[in-house]
C-alpha cells in the first residue's frame, strides 16, 4: 500500500540562523528533498539608491560601505572609479596604489568570512568561523591603522584616499600577510582534507558554466566552473596591469570548487600586495582640492564602472545632471544578481543542503537589499 | 565470579547499615543497625529514597559541571576563554544560567498540544537517568545489577526518541516534525549496529550483566574489541544527536528542531536531558570499553571510573568542535553500509576467537586483541575506500580545451567598430539631449 | 582590456540584422525603440560578430519627461562591452518594455527590481512581482515624483495598511 504523502511548504528566515542576514525563503518540501523554493528579499532595503540623490559625491561614500558590509573597501573602490569616470579625474599614483593595498586586504576579509560561514553552514559548531574572524579581525586591525575606521571605512575619496598609510603601517602589513598565509594554510589543512567538508560539498549544486553566464553570475562562482573570467586581468582598472597574477580556476562547479576558489584567490591577494607595496611610490595621495573640489560638479552625463569585487562584478552606474549630487545611482549588486539560480541549484536537492548552497553563493544581505 | 561484587551493591550497604543484622547483611558483618529491630521497612523506605537523591543529584551536580566543562572546552578549542565570569573561572556561569532559565516566561504556543507539549520534556529526562539504575560507578556502588542489563539499556535509551516525537507533534511546527522525522530515522539505523556491536563484548564477557562485564575486563575490552567500540562509539553519538550527528537540532539548518517552540524551564529539561544523555553514554562507554572502575591500587575505583568518564566526555567534546555535519542520507548510508557491516565482521571474528578460547584469560585476550587490531584497521580501510568520496582528479581546466571560449590578449577582429574604453572624456553624450 | 563599441558602429551593425530598430546614437551608446528590444538583443547575444552573452547590468533612470532604460552588454568571447538604451513613457505615461528574460536570465531580478523602484513594466517576464518593497506598497520610490509618504498616513488608509500588514 503506498503510503500518501504531501509536500509541506517551510518558511525559512527572515529569522534563521544561517541566512546571513535577513532572508527569507519559502521552501516547499517532499520529505527531505526541496521540490519548489521562492526567495523572497527586502528586509534589509534601506533605499540607498534613493538616498544616494540628495547627498554629494563625497558623502554617497559611506552609503556604499553600508551595502556590502564585510567588502565596504571595494564598494567605495567600485564607486570612486565610477566617480572619476563620470567626472574625468586623474587619480594620484600613490592614492591609488594605497586603495588597491586597502581593497585586496578586504578582499582577503570578505573571503574568509565566506569561508567561515560557509563550515558554520556545514554544521562545524563555530570553531572555523571563530578562526576565519579572528584573521579578518587582524585585517580590521591593518584598517584602523590606515583610516582610523574597521568596518564602514569610507576610506576612498575621488581621485585617491582621505590620508596616508602611517609609517607603523606598513611593518603592520607585513607581519599581517605572514599571518594571513598562515591561517590560509590552517583553514586548508582542516578543511580540504577532510572527509566531512569534502562528501557535504562536492558534486552538490553544479551550475554549467553556460548557465551561469547566462544568468549574469561573475566572480568566485563563475570561476569555479573554469571559465577565466577575472575583470582585474580582463578590463584592468587602477594598476592592476602592472601586476602580475594567476587566476585560480577549478572546474567542478560545485560547492567544494567555490570555496577552494576563494581560498586560492586569497592567496593570491596576498601576492598582489606584495607587489603594490613594491611599487608604491612616494607623493600625494590625493588630488589637491583645486583640482578635485570637496564638492564635485561632474559635468552632465552618465557613466559605468566595474570592479571585480569579493562576490562577483561589482558596478555603479551614475547620471549627473551637472549638479552637486548625482541625478540616479545604480548598483550593480552581485550578491543580488548571484542569487538568479538559486532555484536551480536547490531544487532536486536535500534539506541539509539548502543553506550551504546558499553559503556557498556568497551573499551578503545589505547589498542584495541595498 | 566474585561474589562478594554482586551483593555489594549500593542498596544494600545502606540497608544493611540502618537495619542492621537482617538475613541478607550477614556477609557484611553490620552488627546492629542504626535502626532498632522490627523497622525494616523504614530502613527500606529510607534507602530508597536515599539512592534516588544521590543518583539523580549527582548526575544533575554532573550536568552543571559538564556544562561548564564543555564551555571552558570550547572557548579553548575556538582560541577564546570562554566563560569567566561568574565564579572562580566561571564556575557559576552554568548556576547563573539555571536561574535565568527558571525566570524566564513560558511560552505555549496556540496551536500546541498542551498536555503532551507539557509532557515531553519531563518525559524526555528520565531515560537518561534510568541508565544510571544499571552503572556500576565502582565497587559495591551501584544501585541495580540487572541480569539483562544490556538490554536494559538499549531499551531505555530509545525511548528519547519517542518524547522527541511528542515534543516536535505537540507544538505544531513544521520545522520540529521535520527535526523528529530524523530522530526516528537515526534511531531505526542506528540501534542495530549498536546492539550488533555489543554482541562481541557479550560474547567475551558471557554475560549481559554490566557488573560481570566489568568483571571479565582482564584487559580493557577497547583493545580486544576495537572494531566493536569504534561502532559503538559512533553510533551512541549518533543516538545522542551530538555532532557530527547533530541532524535533530541542525542549527544552522533546522534553527534548534524541535527545542523551536520551548522556552523556560521546559527548554531547560530538554537542555538538561541533552547533557545527561551525554554523562550516560560515557558511563556506559567506559563500563562496556574501558574496564569501568577497574585500576590500580591504592587509587579508588570511584576514581578510576570518573576519570575514564570525563576522559570519554573530553573525546565527545573534541568531536563536536571539530567536525562539521553531515546530510541525512549520507548519516543513514553510513550506519547502513558501513558500521553494520563491521559489526558483522566483528561478530564472526569474535565468535572464531571464542570457539579457540572459550573461557579466555587475561593472556589469552591479549592474543585476540593481537588478531583484532589488525582485523579492525583493513575492515575500516575497506569499508572507507568503499564509502568514501573521490578526490577531483584535476582542479585547474584544460588550457587546450577551456571550458567556454574568453578572449585572449589579442584584440577581436571587429576592431575597426570599436573605441578604446580609456577614450572615456571623448564622449559627448549625454543621455537628455543626445539620440534621435 | 575590454573594448567598448563605439554607438555609432553598433547602430550601423545593429540596422544591418534588424533595420528600423535604431534611434539614434551617441558616444558609446545607442538607443533602441522600445519595442525592438528583444530581436535586438537576440541578435546581438546569437550573432558570431557581437557574442554578448553577458548582461551585466539592467537599470532605468527616470528623465521627468520619459524614462530611460540601460542594459550594459558584455561578450566574454569577443572582450568587448556595449550600452543599449532606450527610452519609454514619452510623456509620464505608464513605461512598458518587453523583456529580456528569455535572452538572458540575469535579467530576472534586475528586472523586478526596476519594475520594483522605477515602476517601468516588462512585457513577458514570468515573475512580475516586486522584489525590494512589499506588493501593494504605494507608488515606485525611484521616480522623481515619488513623494515619501509619513507612515501615518500610510497604515491609515484602509485598502494600503491591508496590503502593508500582508507580506506577499
Amino acid at each position: 500500500m503506498a503510503i500518501k504523502t504531501q509536500p509541506v511548504t517551510v518558511n525559512l528566515g527572515p529569522q534563521h540562523p544561517s541566512t546571513h542576514g535577513v532572508f527569507r525563503m519559502r521552501v516547499m518540501f517532499d520529505g527531505e528533498e526541496i521540490v519548489d523554493v521562492e526567495p523572497i528579499f527586502g528586509y534589509l532595503h534601506r533605499g540607498s539608491e534613493k538616498l544616494a540623490e540628495e547627498r554629494t559625491y563625497t558623502q554617497i561614500v559611506t552609503l556604499t560601505d553600508r551595502m556590502d558590509y564585510v567588502s565596504s573597501m571595494l564598494n567605495n573602490q567600485a564607486y570612486i572609479l565610477a566617480v572619476e569616470k563620470l567626472a574625468g579625474i586623474e587619480p594620484s599614483p600613490r592614492g591609488v596604489w594605497l586603495r588597491m593595498i586597502a581593497s585586496e586586504l578586504q578582499r582577503i576579509a570578505s573571503h574568509l568570512v565566506a569561508t567561515g560561514f560557509l563550515l558554520q553552514d556545514l554544521g562545524a559548531l563555530g570553531t572555523p568561523l571563530i578562526y576565519a574572524m579572528r584573521e579578518r579581525e587582524n585585517i580590521l586591525d591593518l584598517f584602523e591603522i590606515i583610516c582610523g575606521a574597521r568596518i564602514t571605512n569610507s576610506y576612498l575619496r575621488p581621485g585617491g584616499v582621505f590620508m596616508d598609510a602611517p609609517q607603523e603601517f606598513w611593518p603592520a602589513l607585513d607581519r599581517g600577510l605572514s599571518d594571513i598565509v598562515n591561517t590560509l594554510d590552517e583553514l586548508e589543512e582542516y578543511l580540504s582534507g577532510n572527509e566531512i567538508v569534502f562528501s557535504r560539498t562536492k558534486g552538490t549544486a553544479v551550475l554549467s558554466p553556460e548557465l551561469l553566464i547566462n544568468a549574469s553570475i561573475t566572480g568566485p562562482m563563475l570561476r569555479a566552473s573554469g571559465v577565466d573570467w577575472d575583470l582585474r586581468h580582463r578590463n584592468p582598472y587602477d594598476y592592476y596591469e602592472k601586476i602580475k597574477f594567476e587566476r585560480k580556476l577549478h572546474t567542478a562547479s560545485d560547492n567544494y570548487a567555490r570555496y577552494w576558489v576563494r581560498v586560492q584567490e586569497a592567496r593570491e591577494s596576498v601576492k598582489i600586495i606584495r607587489q603594490c607595496i613594491d611599487q608604491i611610490e612616494p607623493g600625494p595621495v590625493r588630488p589637491s582640492f583645486d583640482d578635485v573640489p570637496r564638492l564635485l560638479r561632474p559635468p552632465a552625463g552618465d557613466a559605468y564602472a566595474a570592479i571585480e569585487g569579493s562576490k562577483g562584478e561589482l558596478g555603479f552606474y551614475l547620471v549627473s545632471d551637472g549638479g552637486i549630487a548625482p541625478y540616479r545611482m545604480h548598483v550593480r549588486s552581485s550578491s543580488l544578481i548571484n542569487l538568479t539560480l538559486l532555484r536551480d541549484m536547490l531544487i532536486g536537492g536535500q534539506f541539509g543542503d539548502l543553506f550551504v548552497t546558499f553559503g556557498s553563493v556568497d551573499l551578503n544581505m545589505g547589498e542584495v537589499d541595498r | 565470579m566474585d561474589q562478594s561484587f554482586l551483593d555489594n551493591s549500593l542498596w544494600r550497604n545502606i540497608y544493611c547499615l540502618l537495619a542492621g543484622d537482617s538475613a541478607g547483611c550477614s556477609a557484611r558483618d553490620y552488627a546492629s543497625g542504626l535502626l532498632p529491630g522490627g523497622m525494616e521497612w523504614l530502613a527500606f523506605a529510607i534507602t530508597a529514597l536515599a539512592i534516588i537523591g544521590l543518583v539523580i543529584n549527582g548526575v544533575l551536580g554532573g550536568v552543571i559541571v559538564l556544562i561548564w566543562g564543555e564551555r571552558r572546552l570550547f572557548g579553548r578549542f575556538q582560541s577564546r576563554t570562554g566563560p569567566n565570569r561568574w565564579g572562580p573561572f566561571g564556575m557559576l556561569t552554568s548556576v547563573a544560567d539555571a536561574i535565568k532559565t527558571m525566570f524566564k516566561e513560558d511560552v505555549v504556543p496556540v496551536d500546541a498540544d498542551r498536555i503532551l507539549f507539557n509532557l515531553a520534556p519531563i518525559l524526555i529526562a528520565t531515560p537518561a537517568l534510568l541508565v544510571f539504575a544499571v552503572i556500576p560507578f565502582g565497587i559495591g556502588t551501584y544501585v541495580a545489577d540487572l541480569n539483562v542489563g544490556v538490554l536494559f539499556i538499549m531499551a531505555v535509551t530509545s525511548l528519547t526518541t519517542l518524547s522527541v516525537l511528542t515534543a516536535a507533534w505537540s507544538s505544531a511546527n513544521r520545522i520540529a516534525i521535520l527535526s523528529a522525522l530524523r530522530s526516528v530515522a537515526l534511531l531505526i539505523s542506528y540501534e542495530i549496529p549498536m546492539a550488533l556491536a555489543l554482541v562481541g563484548v557479550i560474547m567475551l564477557a558471557g554475560s549481559l550483566s554490566l557488573g560481570q562485564i566489568v568483571q571479565a575486563q582482564g584487559i580493557p575490552f577497547i583493545l580486544v574489541q576495537p572494531l566493536a567500540f569504534f561502532v559503538f562509539f559512533i553510533a551512541a553519538m549518533a543516538e545522542m544527536a551530538r555532532a557530527p550527528f547533530d541532524l535533530t537540532e541542525a542549527e544552522s539548518e533546522l534553527a534548534a528542531g524541535y527545542l523551536n517552540d520551548y522556552a523556560s524551564m521546559k527548554f531547560g529539561l530538554f537542555f538538561l536531558a541533552e547533557f545527561m544523555a551525554e554523562i550516560s553514554t560515557a558511563a556506559i562507554v567506559t563500563t562496556l570499553f574501558l574496564s569501568g572502575w577497574k585500576g590500580w591500587e591504592p587509587i579508588p575505583s570511584h576514581f578510576w571510573f570518573m576519570a575514564k568518564l570525563i576522559l570519554v566526555l573530553f573525546v565527545i567534546i573534541w568531536f563536536r568542535m571539530t567536525l562539521p555535519r553531515l546530510r541525512i542520507d549520507q548519516v543513514l548510508k553510513f550506519a547502513w553500509k558501513g558500521l553494520f557491516e563491521l559489526t558483522l565482521i566483528n561478530i564472526v571474528v569474535t565468535a572464531i576467537l571464542i570457539g579457540i578460547w572459550p573461557q579466555p584469560t587475561t593472556a589469552q585476550l591479549w592474543m585476540m586483541a593481537a588478531v583484532n587490531w589488525p582485523v579492525a584497521i583493513i575492515s575500516i580501510w575497506l569499508v572507507s575506500r568503499l564509502l568514501g568520496t573521490a578526490k577531483y582528479e584535476k582542479a585547474s581546466p584544460d588550457s587546450d580545451s577551456p571550458v567556454y571560449s574568453v578572449a585572449t590578449e589579442s584584440i577581436p577582429k571587429t576592431s575597426e567598430y570599436i573605441t578604446n574604453s580609456t577614450d572615456v572624456s571623448s564622449v559627448e553624450a549625454v543621455s537628455k539631449e543626445g539620440g534621435a | 582590456m575590454t573594448t567598448v563599441w563605439s554607438g555609432k558602429a553598433l547602430a550601423e551593425a545593429i540596422e544591418e540584422f534588424a533595420p528600423g530598430s535604431v534611434q539614434g546614437s551617441s558616444g558609446t551608446d545607442v538607443w533602441l525603440k522600445a519595442e525592438s528590444i528583444s530581436v535586438v538583443c537576440e541578435g546581438l547575444k546569437q550573432r558570431p560578430e557581437f557574442k554578448f552573452d553577458l548582461l551585466n547590468s539592467l537599470t532605468a533612470v527616470d528623465y521627468i519627461d520619459h524614462y530611460e532604460v540601460v542594459y550594459h552588454l558584455t561578450s566574454l568571447p569577443m572582450n568587448a562591452s556595449a550600452v543599449l538604451k532606450s527610452r519609454v513613457g514619452m510623456g509620464r505615461t505608464e513605461p512598458s518594455v518587453p523583456s529580456v528574460v528569455s535572452i538572458w536570465r540575469g535579467a530576472d531580478y534586475q528586472e523586478r527590481e526596476v519594475w520594483d523602484l522605477m515602476g517601468i513594466r516588462f512585457d513577458g517576464h514570468p515573475n512580475h512581482k516586486r522584489i525590494m518593497l512589499w506588493e501593494g506598497f504605494p507608488g515606485h520610490p525611484l521616480r522623481k515624483d515619488y513623494v515619501t509618504y509619513d507612515q501615518s498616513i500610510v497604515t491609515s488608509i484602509p485598502e494600503i495598511s491591508k496590503n502593508a500588514g500582508s507580506d506577499e
